[in-house]
């Protein structure tokens, strides 16, 4: 006969964190398609490999660490930093560009500074960044969309691109981007980056084969399902609402200004929110709890810093896309923020 | 004022930060009447029930008591009587296990009912209104109601409150699930209720008076409103269901917008609040003359065949309820006094119902599962968006773990209500009320060290001053009484030449001992030493000899001794004052005198080595011409050796032969042994001495 004791409360919301990242896990699922549609199977090879390399290095240094490996290996953080790292690398990068970034999320970024929970920065961000800077040329050879390939693209030949660098036939990276016309495509982004400096203005760039009809072919309907995927994750409140909107709020006022300044060097608010990684930032990056803030007030602040971030560094900075850089500079100020956005406890003006 | 009653009146509240909607599971008890219950066989009542002190006990064991006799009485202000809540037997007063979280051990009155249940002789009184305040106060004081909602605050204190009162809310918004104890007596004793109500408005008189209940008891509603019909200044304010929406500090914010500042009474606001369970205790003791001796008490959990409320005497077993409404016996037992946010796990089910017990907790494994299995904070922020205190919970928990008492501090930690509404959404499942329960535990405890080393110092402050104090006193003192005698002898009278003389016989005799010492150190180290260097050298020697004497005779060994002489330059001289010492004191230990002996024996070895040191020690063979001032110095010192020899053979043989011996081994290191056989005989000392004159003039040789 025993008696338990226990301390209050006794009963307890069963939702647990684990079922808060599958949620997240499966909201990326409508990105992941479109991905696949417009882009091919790059990505999908790649979120494969780094999933499996996420759980590998978890396994490895939860057992060096001898923690309960049974219980957090499968917590779906790590699956989750491996899917959002594996989703905004370039389709046709090499294999070990994954398998590099992933043991760095995880082991460094994540694992080094004590695991769950206990992380400055945004595993997957943190990741992409020290590939892009370590990797450049790797990094920044974006897949143009299928639709405006010269040369076909399926699975087994993207997966010996991703192996081998040649695709059967023995096409390279470089030959898989060259457009019919011998011009080797970038993203929108970049293309807009590079023809500013060629003295072209936006409205010239819109031209651009890569831009299509509206703000860039394939990455605006990517952006879009992730846009979904985040509202699906609003429905659940699985996420804060604050974040993404402030972020939001924040890039479309910053563009807005410019725009309104000089249309001719600055391109729109649209174009601004559906290129890049600004949708899988706003709902799934920049939500991340660990590295943000924790207040309301404070993820607005978080929020618009990021935004006002992203807009400076993709029209002042070196690199086209800026999502990841400001997702850190604002893991950086998200203690700060938090100090400094205490709510008032009640009773005391 | 007037915008808060228009509010009220439209059905209009404001909202309190935070809050949750935990399963509310009243359906298992709300749709049963009260059932009474038979009597226990055992009633285990302990003397404090209520916030503040314990009253005295006026019943001895073996007494036979009435039903509604005060078993304690008060003589402190917060404090109430217990009662007996029916005839019989004390059986016992002894320390048993109460209803607290720590499962605290205090002492009870234990009553057998003798089944008659027998009244004291009461009064009925329906007439309150003829009573004076301080009448109606001393009845409710004496009927040991204190609030039955949870922290059992006594009532008397409450409601003789001197500020005047806006608002008396009337709490029967029973957040907790599971809880329908006050929805019940609601439901069936609402005229009671409101008489209580009535002599509440009665001794406040407050402007208005505002009964606070969730939405979520409609019953309950309507049998209040059919009662409060006739009455413009009670309104009945139906709030939204929330949990922790009964907390005191929330529920004044709901009906009236007004935040209590932290550390501050709500009565300073105008504001007082009372249980609406407490309503009906009131009215019974004041109008029924019937004091505080049962409850309703819900008894639910799924783990229960037939959950209910009951009317429970208090002092009533939990394990009697638990009998009552149909628990299984089973082998893991969870029982919970209080609701599942706020209530604490029994350690037994001997814990006795009390005056702020509203629910007993049986659920089943599935209702509430013990595998609470914490993981890392995600510092996700839900605990920070339902805390009613706006505090930052997962901030909280960090430095709870740190034990960082300071930014406990800057976080409020102690304006945390512990309604568990944290740690019920968090999804990282940690216990983070325990962690504050913890952590404000360490900080009182912290406090407490603290007051307790102020005082000590105080304390030491005030004793080094008395004891300063003391000393100028007493030197003060010695100065008068010198100066005093002083003049006293210089008076003239002959007592006073008397005692100058004595004085200068003293002091003279005192100085010759003195001439005599150090002439006799001098005799011994002319050469070395001026005489007063010397004779303070001696002194000092001399008292390390004879401490180191003392050690070795405590030691109970001579020989090891042997080589252990820190102070050998000086050691010369102590031959003289050490053989002094040993002589003057009759009582010393035989075997200090042998230590005495033995440093004597070294000293005389060493005052040759203090030569030896200015030459070169490393060739003892150097043989020089012995000057006729050396040769003379050698011989008296052997003629001292050789006397001092005598005169501690006609003393005691036994002890001159130690003494000879160790001082023989002493001399010549471990290859004379002769002086070990047991026959005691003159001659072997005087040979002995003999061997060591001999051996001081070889060694004054030498050392030339």
């Amino acid at each position: 006969m025993a008696y338990w004791i226990a301390s209050s409360p006794h009963n307890h919301l069963q939702s647990k964190t684990s079922a808060l990242m599958r949620l997240v896990i499966y909201a990326t699922i409508p990105g992941i398609l479109t991905q696949w549609y417009f882009f091919g199977w790059g990505n999908i090879i790649h979120i494969s490999l780094a999933i499996a390399t996420a759980l590998l290095t978890e396994f490895t240094v939860l057992s060096l660490r001898e923690k309960k490996v049974a219980e957090q290996l499968f917590d779906g953080s790590a699956i989750l930093t491996a899917v959002l790292l594996g989703i905004s690398l370039p389709a046709l990068a090499p294999w070990w560009i994954s398998v590099i970034g992933t043991i760095f999320a995880i082991a460094i970024v994540k694992q080094l500074y004590g695991g769950i929970g206990l992380n400055p920065f945004n595993p997957a961000m943190a990741g992409y960044v020290m590939l892009l800077i370590s990797f450049p040329v790797q990094m920044t050879s974006w897949q143009p969309p299928l639709e405006l390939m010269s040369v076909p693209l399926d699975f087994i030949n993207t997966l010996s691109v991703i192996f081998t660098n040649f695709t059967y036939d023995g096409y390279s990276v470089e030959q898989l981007r060259t457009h019919i016309d011998g011009h080797t495509m970038a993203t929108p982004l970049d293309t807009v980056k590079t023809n500013l400096t060629l003295g072209l203005t936006i409205a010239e760039s819109m031209n651009n084969i890569v831009i299509g009809e509206y703000v860039g072919v394939g990455w605006q309907s990517l952006n879009l399902a992730f846009l979904i995927g985040g509202i699906f994750l609003l429905f659940k409140k699985a996420i804060p609402l604050v974040t993404p909107l402030s972020f939001l709020g924040s890039l479309f006022i910053c563009s807005l200004i410019a725009f309104l300044l000089s249309p001719d060097s600055n391109a729109s608010t649209l174009f601004h929110w559906f290129n890049g990684a600004c949708m899988l930032g706003a709902f799934f990056i920049l939500t991340d709890p660990v590295s943000g803030a924790t207040s309301v007030k404070g993820r607005i602040i978080f929020g618009a810093l990021a935004g006002f971030l992203v807009f400076i560094i993709r029209k002042f900075g070196g690199y086209p896309d800026a999502v990841a850089f400001a997702v850190l500079l604002c893991n950086m100020a998200a203690p700060l923020i938090d100090q400094y956005t205490r709510p008032r406890t009640y009773g005391h003006k | 004022m007037e915008s808060v009653i228009e509010r009220i009146e439209k059905g209009h509240f404001w909202k309190f930060h935070g809050g949750i909607h935990p399963p509310e599971m009243k359906f298992l008890t709300s749709n049963k009447p009260i059932r009474q219950l038979p009597m226990p066989v055992e009633l285990v009542i302990p003397i404090q029930q209520h916030i503040g002190e314990a009253g005295e006990i006026i019943v001895n064991v073996g007494d036979t008591v009435v039903k509604g006799q005060a078993l304690t009485k008060t003589t402190l202000p917060i404090s109430v009587p217990v009662h007996a809540p029916t005839s019989g037997k004390v059986s016992a007063i002894e320390h048993a296990t109460i209803a607290h979280p720590s499962g605290l051990e205090e002492l009870c009155i234990k009553l057998i009912p003798d089944g008659e249940d027998k009244w004291r002789e009461r009064t009925i009184c329906p007439e309150y209104q003829q009573l004076s305040k301080s009448q109606i106060i001393e009845k409710i004081s004496n009927a040991g109601i204190s609030g039955m909602g949870g922290a059992g605050f006594p009532t008397h204190i409450k409601v003789s409150t001197s500020a005047q009162i806006n608002y008396l809310i009337i709490n029967a918004a029973e957040c907790e699930p599971y809880i329908t104890a006050d929805d019940l007596l609601m439901r069936e004793h609402s005229s009671a209720i409101l008489d209580g109500i009535n002599i509440l408005d009665h001794l406040l008189e407050p402007a208005f008076i505002l009964i606070g209940i969730e939405d979520n008891k409609p019953e309950a509603i309507q049998a209040l409103k059919n009662a409060t019909k006739d009455s413009d200044k009670i309104k009945i304010c139906v709030l939204p269901t929330q949990y922790p929406g009964g907390g005191e500090k929330q529920l004044i914010m709901a009906l009236t917008g007004t935040e209590v500042p932290s550390g501050v009474l709500p009565n300073t606001l105008g504001i007082v609040m009372q249980n609406i369970a407490t309503c009906f205790a009131i009215a019974d003791a004041v109008i029924n003359d019937t004091p505080l001796i049962k409850r309703v008490v819900t008894v639910s959990g799924q783990a229960l065949e037939k959950p209910q409320n009951v009317w429970a005497l208090l002092g009533t077993p939990v394990e009697f309820l638990l009998q009552e409404c149909g628990y299984p016996q089973q082998d893991k037992k969870h029982i919970i006094m209080g609701g599942p946010m706020m209530g604490f796990s029994l350690p037994n089910n001997k814990v006795p119902v009390v005056k702020t017990t509203n629910c007993i907790l049986a659920p089943s494994e599935q209702e509430i599962p013990n595998d609470n299995q914490e993981v890392e904070c995600i510092r996700c922020g839900q605990c920070a968006e339902v805390c009613p205190s706006q505090l930052l919970p997962q901030e909280l928990q960090w430095s709870a773990k740190a034990k960082d008492h300071q930014q406990l501090d800057s976080l409020n930690l102690f304006d945390c209500i512990e309604c568990g509404a944290c740690a019920y959404v968090c999804p990282s499942h940690i216990p983070l009320v325990h962690y504050y329960r913890v952590a404000k535990a360490e900080i009182r405890q912290q406090n407490l060290l603290d007051i307790k080393a102020e005082k000590a110092k105080v304390r030491f402050e005030a004793r080094k001053l008395r004891l300063e104090r003391e000393k100028l006193a007493r030197e003060a003192k010695h100065k008068k009484a010198a100066e005093a005698r002083k003049a006293r002898m210089n008076s003239g009278t002959p007592e006073a030449n008397n005692e100058k003389s004595a004085v200068a016989a003293a002091l003279a005799r005192v100085k010759a001992k003195k001439a005599q010492a150090s002439s006799g150190a001098t005799s011994n180290d002319e050469n070395t030493n001026s005489a007063e260097g010397t004779e303070k050298k001696s002194q000092v020697a001399a008292a390390i000899a004879r401490a180191k004497a003392k050690k070795l005779a405590a030691k109970n060994n001579i020989t090891t001794s042997d080589d252990k002489a820190p102070l050998e330059n000086t050691q010369a001289s102590v031959t003289q004052n050490e053989e002094k010492t040993v002589k003057t004191d009759p009582v010393e230990d035989k075997k200090a005198k042998v230590a005495a002996a033995i440093a004597k024996a070294k000293a005389k070895k060493l005052a040759s080595s203090t030569k030896l040191d200015e030459t070169a020690s490393t060739e003892p063979e150097a043989a020089v011409e012995i000057s006729p001032a050396d040769a003379k110095k050698a011989k008296i010192t052997a003629a001292v050796a050789k006397a001092k020899a005598k005169k501690q053979q006609t003393e005691h043989t036994k002890q001159t032969k130690e003494v000879d011996k160790s001082s023989a081994d002493n001399l010549q290191g471990s290859t004379k042994d002769e002086s070990s056989t047991n026959a005691v005989t003159d001659k072997k000392a005087r040979i002995a001495a003999a061997v060591a004159k001999a051996k001081a003039k070889k060694q004054q040789a030498e050392s030339k």
